[in-house]
C-alpha cells in the first residue's frame, strides 16, 4: 500500500547540508502495525512527515496504493492527506476551546462529508471516550487528549494512522493504556498503523520494526516480527 | 469546506477572543458611524443655509454697497455711509424692465426693543410696503406697513414673532407700545405696535426683527437720510419675473445704477439668490469634505486595526494551522478562514456602526447645540459607502495575514507547541 524507492531529502543548515533521509526503501501493507525507531536525527520523523504528506521527497518515488504521490502539488497533497491519513502527534495537538465532538468533527469538515456528528461520535466510542463528548482539552487528562487525537485521526477512516511519539508527554501507565488501545484498533478494526517512537518498550506493541540511523534503514524485522538484514522489504 | 463551515468557524474564533474583537470592533463601529453621523451633520448644515437662503423670497436678486454701510459713533455724530438710496430702488422700478417684478428696499441696524418690564435685542428694519410680499413674510396677526402709514410718517412697528413673544408674553401686542432705542440708546422713540409676524421657524432672521415704515420718519431719524433728503438704504431686494434670465437682469442693473452714481467702478454689488446659495454650498460642501475626510480617516485607522489583530492571530495561531493542515485543510481553506474571520469582524462592526451612526444622526437633529440649531440629513450613500469601506478593508486586511498562513509550514507548526 506504501511504496518509498530511494527517497532523498535534504534539510540545509547555512553552509551544511543535513541528509535526514539518504535513500530510503520501504513497503508497507495494509493492516500493519509498524514501529519505526531510531535517535533524534536518525530521520524517522522526516520520513514520517513524507509518507503522510506534510513533505516532500527531494527524490525518489512514492507509491500510495499504487499512485505516485512524490510530485503532488500542495492542494492535491492536502486533499489526499485529509482523507488517506490521520495524525497522532505527541503533544496531542487539539485546539483549544472545542470540545471533543468538534475536534473530532474537524477532519470531516475539511472532507465536506455528511453525518460528521454521528461519525465524530462513533469514533469517540470507540477509543473509549463516550462520556467526555462535551469536554474541551482543559477538562481532559493527557490520555483522554490522546484518545481524542487518535479519535481524531480514526474519524476519516484513513488508510494510515501516523502517531508521533504518541506517548512521549504521558506517564508510563497512561501511556500503556494509550498503546493498548492502538494495538487494539489495528487487531480487533484492521487498522494500518505507523508508530514513530524511540523507545523501546511502545516499539514492543508493534507487529514490525523498522530502525533508522543517519537517513538510512539499518534493520527491518518485516511483517513476522523477526529481525531482517538492513534494507530488506517483507515479501507481498 | 462548505460557506457555512467557514463562517461557524471565523464567529467561533471571533467569540472564543472575546475582548480582541470587540476592541477590533470598536474600531470599525467608531469609523462607520462617524462616518454617517459626520456626513449627516454636513449635509444638514447644507440643507440649513440653502433653506434659510430660500427662506428669503423667491426669484430675488440683492443689491448692496460694496463699501459695507456702517453707522459710525464718532464724536456723538452717527454718520451712515451707504451710497445706495431709495431713489435708486424707485429708478428700478420706474424702469420697466418686464424681467422685474417687484423692487423694495430696506435700511437696517441694530435696536432695543422695550416693553414695560420686557425687554430684547432685535434687528430694526426700516422698510416699504411692499417688503412682506418680496420676502414672502406671512403676518399672523394685525397688518403689514400700509403706503397710508408712509405718507403720514407714522411711528408704527411690525414685530417678528420671537419679539413680540418676548415682548408681550400675556398680552395681545396688537395696539401696544413699543420703545425702540437706536444708536445705543442715544435715540429712543415710541411706537405702535400694528402687527405680529408669523413664525418662519429654523435660523431665519425675520423672526427677531422689527420692522418700520421708513418714508416719512426725515425729522426723526435725520442720519437716515443724505443731505438732499434722499433715503439711505443698505439693501435693495430686486424679484425678478419668474424664469426672467437673472444674469441679463443683474448686468441691466448694474449698467442703471453706475448711470445714477455717475461711476465706471460699481460701489456696490448685485447678487441674485442663486449666488448666494451657490457660495453656501460650497462653504457647506467644503464643511462636508472636511468632516467626511477626518471621519474617513477614523475608519481607516480602524481598518488598520482589524489588519493588525488578523496578523497576530496568524502568529498566535501558528499551531492551529498547522492542525487545521495535518488535518486535511488545503491553503486555500486556511485563506478562507482568515478571510472570513475578518469580513465577519468587519461586516459586524460595519453593522453596529451603520445602526449606532444612524441613531446618532436622529439624536443629534433638532438639537439646540450652543446657539445653533443642528440639522443632520443622512444620507443612503454614506451608509453605503461606510459599510462597503468597513468590508473592504476587512476583505484587504484579512488577505495578507491569510496568505501568511498558508505559508506556515505545517510541520514547524506542529512542533511549535
Amino acid at each position: 500500500m506504501i511504496r518509498l524507492q530511494g527517497v532523498r531529502k535534504t534539510f540545509r543548515a547555512g553552509e551544511s547540508a543535513i541528509h535526514a533521509l539518504d535513500g530510503v526503501d520501504l513497503e508497507i501493507e495494509r493492516g500493519e502495525f509498524v514501529a519505526i525507531m531510531g535517535q533524534s536525527g536518525s530521520g524517522k520523523s522526516t520520513m514520517m512527515n513524507i509518507i503522510g504528506l506534510l513533505d516532500r521527497p527531494d527524490e525518489g518515488a512514492y507509491l500510495l496504493s499504487g499512485r505516485d504521490v512524490a510530485a503532488l502539488d500542495e492542494h492535491a497533497r492536502a486533499r489526499l492527506r485529509g482523507s488517506a491519513f490521520g495524525f497522532v502527534f505527541q503533544s496531542y495537538s487539539l485546539l483549544p476551546r472545542m470540545n471533543a465532538l468538534e475536534q473530532v468533527e474537524l477532519p470531516l469538515i475539511y472532507q465536506g462529508v455528511r453525518n460528521r456528528r454521528r461519525r465524530a461520535a462513533e469514533a469517540l466510542v470507540r477509543v473509549g471516550l463516550a462520556d467526555r463528548i462535551g469536554h474541551t482539552p482543559t477538562q481532559l487528562s493527557g490520555g483522554e487528549q490522546q484518545r481524542v487525537a487518535i479519535a481524531r485521526s480514526l474519524v476519516v477512516d484513513p488508510l494510515v494512522v501516523l502517531a508521533d511519539e504518541p506517548t512521549g508527554a504521558l506517564d508510563t501507565a497512561t501511556g500503556h493504556e494509550v498503546m493498548t488501545l492502538l494495538s487494539d484498533l489495528v487487531d480487533q478494526q484492521g487498522m494500518t498503523l505507523i508508530l514513530v517512537t524511540h523507545e523501546p518498550e511502545v516499539a514492543a506493541f508493534a507487529h514490525r520494526s523498522v530502525r533508522m540511523r543517519d537517513g538510512q534503514i539499518i534493520e527491518d524485522t518485516g511483517r513476522s516480527g523477526a529481525a531482517n538484514a538492513e534494507g530488506s522489504a517483507p515479501i507481498r | 469546506m462548505s460557506l457555512f463551515d467557514a463562517i461557524r468557524i471565523a464567529v467561533r474564533a471571533i467569540v472564543a477572543n472575546r475582548l480582541r474583537s470587540l476592541l477590533t470592533l470598536l474600531g470599525l463601529v467608531i469609523g462607520v458611524s462617524s462616518v454617517i453621523a459626520l456626513i449627516a451633520v454636513g449635509q444638514g448644515t447644507q440643507k440649513g443655509v440653502s433653506d434659510q437662503i430660500r427662506g428669503l423670497g423667491t426669484d430675488l436678486i440683492f443689491i448692496e454697497p460694496s463699501a459695507a454701510a456702517t453707522t459710525q459713533q464718532g464724536g456723538g455724530a452717527a454718520v451712515l455711509t451707504t451710497t445706495l438710496t431709495h431713489a435708486d430702488a424707485q429708478a428700478i422700478a420706474a424702469n420697466g424692465n418686464p424681467a422685474i417684478s417687484a423692487v423694495t428696499s430696506h435700511i437696517t441696524g441694530e435696536t432695543q426693543a422695550i416693553a414695560g418690564a420686557n425687554n430684547v435685542g432685535a434687528q430694526s428694519v426700516f422698510t416699504f410696503s411692499n417688503y412682506a410680499e418680496v420676502r414672502d413674510l406671512e403676518v399672523a396677526t394685525g397688518s403689514f406697513i400700509a403706503p397710508l402709514h408712509e405718507e403720514a410718517g407714522s411711528l408704527v412697528a411690525v414685530l417678528g414673532s420671537r419679539v413680540a413673544e418676548t415682548l408681550y408674553p400675556s398680552v395681545d401686542p396688537i395696539g401696544q407700545e413699543v420703545r425702540l432705542s437706536f444708536l445705543a440708546g442715544r435715540i429712543v422713540f415710541a411706537f405702535t405696535v400694528i402687527g405680529v409676524l408669523e413664525p418662519v421657524g429654523g435660523a431665519a432672521e425675520a423672526d427677531d426683527q422689527v420692522f418700520i415704515p421708513l418714508l416719512g420718519l426725515a425729522n426723526r431719524f435725520r442720519f437716515l437720510y443724505t443731505p438732499t433728503g434722499e433715503a439711505r438704504v443698505t439693501q435693495i431686494d430686486i424679484q425678478a419675473t419668474p424664469g426672467a434670465d437673472t444674469e441679463e437682469l443683474k448686468q441691466q442693473l448694474t449698467d442703471l445704477l453706475l448711470i445714477r452714481h455717475n461711476r465706471t467702478e460699481p460701489d456696490f454689488t448685485v447678487e441674485s439668490q442663486d449666488d448666494l446659495l451657490d457660495a453656501a454650498s460650497e462653504v457647506a460642501n467644503t464643511l462636508s469634505i472636511l468632516l467626511g475626510s477626518i471621519a474617513g480617516i477614523s475608519l481607516l485607522v480602524g481598518g488598520i486595526g482589524v489588519m493588525n489583530i488578523m496578523l497576530v492571530s496568524v502568529t498566535e495561531r501558528t499551531r492551529e494551522i498547522g492542525i487545521r493542515r495535518a488535518v486535511g485543510a488545503t491553503a486555500r481553506d486556511i485563506v478562507n478562514q482568515f478571510v472570513t474571520e475578518a469580513l465577519a469582524l468587519s461586516v459586524i462592526g460595519g453593522l453596529i456602526g451603520i445602526v449606532l451612526g444612524v441613531v446618532a444622526s436622529l439624536l443629534v437633529d433638532g438639537r439646540t447645540v450652543g446657539d445653533q440649531e443642528m440639522t443632520t440629513v443622512i444620507q443612503a450613500w454614506s451608509i453605503a459607502a461606510a459599510f462597503g469601506v468597513a468590508a473592504g478593508i476587512g476583505l484587504l486586511s484579512g488577505l495578507y495575514p491569510a496568505w501568511r498562513a498558508t505559508i506556515v509550514d505545517p510541520i514547524a507548526a506542529l512542533r511549535n507547541e
